[in-house]
């Protein structure tokens, strides 16, 4: 059978579809992460109204203005401790913090380790495109050494952060990386992450054709993609030190994975007066 | 009286600070979020025992912007929120402040202001964050802010920050200083049933309904009513200036039509807001404007010059945002000239100028110690000589 | 590689393989080609039409009308929800 033209999609009852087509360049892998968080709103039994979804600044943090939930479009680096109290004030709901990684990472960073820290009951999906996308391709602090951005003509001169093995150490007790490829894992990986309390972190390597690719002579979004799908391995027990990402060296791969599922106590301000004597 | 209750009524000798805190939890905040500085620390302190003790949250975050910040996510999900700080602090909240008038989150934040610029005078009184309560983030809002003179107004007007703004869904400032914040005084909380609550505006539409415009202000006081998250009306909240959909909507249009609203929410309805108490002004040929701790000895300075025969007012501001510009511009046609003592080098003095062309005679220390009765006195005398 | 014709499952005959009908939304699509690319049995092509923005969207490329397997992996990769299947059941 030929195709079928249809002006609407099964996964449509997630969006605010008067919104759509969303503003992303063609082939950025905001898309596709975006679709298995919305799969996976879709398959995790918790209402459309009891899920809120908060964002910073950039490219990614406009998800959540096309999500048909409870959004939030913050200040730059600033949707942790937002969603935070969201979290604590409504205790039942589903808090996502769908943001980028100059966001979470570069003014965001301090919110991140300290949420980590308590272990607040949100989910943080981070999409990492390697550079501060929405500003025209700037260097962040997930830019490979090495790589050239706008604000780093000559190449990028500081080490980038490993971020699976930061949220480990800070204290996260779900930590996945997956990419923008690999979306039967990614909603996995999230609806693992809904159904955990405390702090759970999963980071999803994007392509970026224009502000990324294109300063270092990738082609296109395919061609990015491309590159995952021939240098990524998975290895859920990898030693989270060594899951570096460092686009020159071939022979080493991207480790993809659920790297950290453990239990801690999700944080609770009052959780010392249930030990105080009646 | 069990620590449970929320309002501790009686008659208590109550450091400014802790009447702050007290002020909270009568109002009914459910969220504290801050950080530690001086000299607001105590009722950061105060409330990480009271609010726990009725199962309400207290947050010491990893900074004022985080603090912040979550004052509006809590907000926005239904809370009464509240921070409590000093002028680095009140710096660092200017960014979320933004996004609290953007998103129009009522939230609190008290300023016990002390010797500024800078890291300046940590432990000693200032009032100089003045203009920063009504400029201090970028872009055109409006805000509202007190000035408490006691630890009693602390407490009343703690009250009154948390109701005026539910009603008008901007950030409200309670201005003290380092001097009222750590006086301890008499204050006297009434009765939990007679602490006034003015409850935020909620929408008629059904969660659902397709039709329903979140940013959409059809009422004259240009307030649009709140939703919270996880009451099934699944909006969109943004920093960007946005459309009544609450939609990003970053054209010249929309935008200005949307800052117009937030600002002429308070401007066109500064009348039901501002707030000031008189002291002998009805036959002054000579005025003195004061606030805070300040106002305290210009009330002494005043009556002294009075038993001199010096015919000089007090106008006591106790609602320094919005400024009661009429009030200024009505005394203007009565006295001959304004005296505006204050704890910085010329703030309010500032806005007074603006509404009148009689001098202005400003008495200013930039901080560090309380400003006494003399220099005003000394100031009402000159002035009173060569007016 | 082997293939079909050289070693057959036993019980070739009893499974079916699934057969998918492919859904466009030509205005949504923007062109980035990850459907075409990453189908495993090269069931899509970029048409000649434009759609408003001017992007060609893909269709069942000439022959491959049979060939789609329900897959669902251009549903899951497209970046725009421009494109998915359903499995047709009979």
């Amino acid at each position: 059978m030929p195709e079928i033209k249809v002006e609407s999609h099964p996964i449509d009852s997630v969006f605010r579809t008067e919104r759509l087509p969303h503003i992303f360049c063609p082939g950025c892998g905001i898309g596709p992460a975006t679709h298995a968080y919305a799969q996976a709103i879709l398959e995790s039994g918790i209402p459309k109204d009891q899920h809120a979804c908060v964002s910073g600044i950039g490219c990614t943090a406009r998800v959540p203005g096309y999500m048909d939930v409870d959004s939030y479009h913050t200040t730059h680096g600033r949707s942790i401790p937002f969603a935070m109290a969201i979290a604590l004030v409504k205790p039942e709901m589903e808090v996502t913090v769908f943001s980028g990684d100059g966001d979470l990472f570069g003014i965001g960073g301090n919110h991140f380790i300290h949420a980590a820290r308590r272990n607040i009951d949100i989910n943080v999906i981070c999409i990492n495109n390697f550079n501060y996308g929405m500003t025209g391709g700037q260097l962040g602090p997930t830019t490979p050494l090495g790589a050239k951005a706008s604000t780093a003509p000559y190449g990028n001169t500081e080490p980038p952060f490993n971020l699976p093995y930061l949220a480990a150490a800070t204290g996260a007790v779900f930590v996945a990386r997956w990419t923008s490829l690999h979306v039967r894992q990614l909603k996995e990986a999230i609806l693992r992450a809904m159904e955990k309390k405390g702090f759970t972190f999963i980071e999803v390597l994007a392509p970026c054709p224009v502000g990324f690719g294109s300063p270092n002579d990738i082609g296109d979004a395919i061609e990015e993609v491309w590159l995952y799908r021939e240098r990524c391995i998975v290895d859920h027990n990898a030693y989270l030190p060594d899951l570096e990402l460092d686009l020159r060296r071939k022979d080493i791969p991207f480790v993809m994975g659920n790297f950290v599922d453990i239990e801690r106590p999700p944080f609770d301000p009052l959780a010392m007066m249930k030990n105080q004597g009646e | 009286m069990s620590p449970e209750e929320r309002v501790l009524t009686g008659s208590h000798f109550l450091l400014g600070d802790y009447a702050c805190a007290e002020g909270a939890m009568a109002a009914g905040c459910d969220l504290f979020a801050g950080y530690p500085i001086t000299p607001s620390t105590e009722t950061a302190e105060r409330l990480s025992a009271r609010l726990p003790a009725v199962g309400a949250i207290f947050v010491q975050m990893e900074d004022e912007m985080a603090s912040v910040a979550a004052l509006v996510g809590g907000s926005l999900a239904g809370a009464r929120t509240m921070s409590a700080t000093s002028g680095p602090g009140f710096s660092l909240m200017m960014e979320n402040i933004g996004m609290a008038a953007m998103m129009e989150a009522p939230c609190v934040i008290v300023n016990i202001q002390r010797g500024a610029p800078s890291t300046g005078l940590p432990t000693l009184v200032g009032q100089a964050d003045m203009m920063q309560a009504k400029w201090g983030s970028h872009g055109d809002y409006e805000i509202i802010a007190y000035s408490p003179s006691s630890p009693q107004e602390c407490f009343d007007y703690v009250i009154k920050a948390f109701n005026m703004s539910d009603r008008w869904r901007v950030p409200v400032f309670v201005m003290a200083d380092e001097l009222i914040g750590h006086m301890t005084e008499r204050v006297v909380i009434p009765p939990a049933d007679q602490i006034p609550r003015v409850e935020r505006k909620r929408p008629r539409h059904k969660p659902g309904d397709p039709s329903f415009l979140p940013f959409l202000a059809e009422d004259e006081d240009l307030v649009p009513p709140i939703v919270h998250a996880g009451e099934g009306y699944r909006v969109n909240y943004d920093s960007l200036t946005h459309d009544e959909k609450g939609y990003p909507a970053t054209f010249p249009e929309p935008h200005d039509k949307l800052v117009r609203r937030l600002v002429n929410k308070i401007r066109l309805h500064a009348d039901q807001i501002i707030e000031y108490e008189e002291i002998f002004l009805d036959d002054a040929d000579l005025a003195v404007i004061a606030y805070g701790s300040t106002a305290r000895s210009a009330r002494r300075a005043v009556n002294e010059a009075r038993r001199d025969g010096i015919r000089v007012g007090l106008l006591r501001l106790i609602c320094v945002w919005p400024f009661p510009e009429n009030k200024v511009r009505e005394l203007s046609n009565q006295v001959k000239a304004f005296v505006v003592p204050e704890l910085n080098l010329g703030q309010i003095s500032r806005e007074v100028e603006r509404f009148t062309s009689l001098p202005v005679i400003g008495v200013n220390h930039a901080g560090g110690v309380m400003m006494a009765p003399d220099p005003i006195l000394d100031t009402i005398r000159e002035v009173a000589k060569n007016a | 590689m082997v293939t079909l014709q050289t070693r057959q499952p036993l019980d070739v005959k009893k499974i079916s393989i699934p057969r998918g009908q492919l859904y466009i939304i030509p205005e949504r699509c923007k062109g980035c080609k990850f459907c075409i690319d990453f189908c495993p049995l090269d069931v899509l092509e970029e048409t000649s039409a434009i759609n408003a923005k001017g992007y060609h969207y893909p269709v069942v490329a000439e022959g491959k009308e049979e060939a789609c397997i329900a897959c669902q992996f251009c549903s899951v990769i497209c970046p725009d929800f421009a494109i998915y299947v359903e499995e047709i059941t009979e």
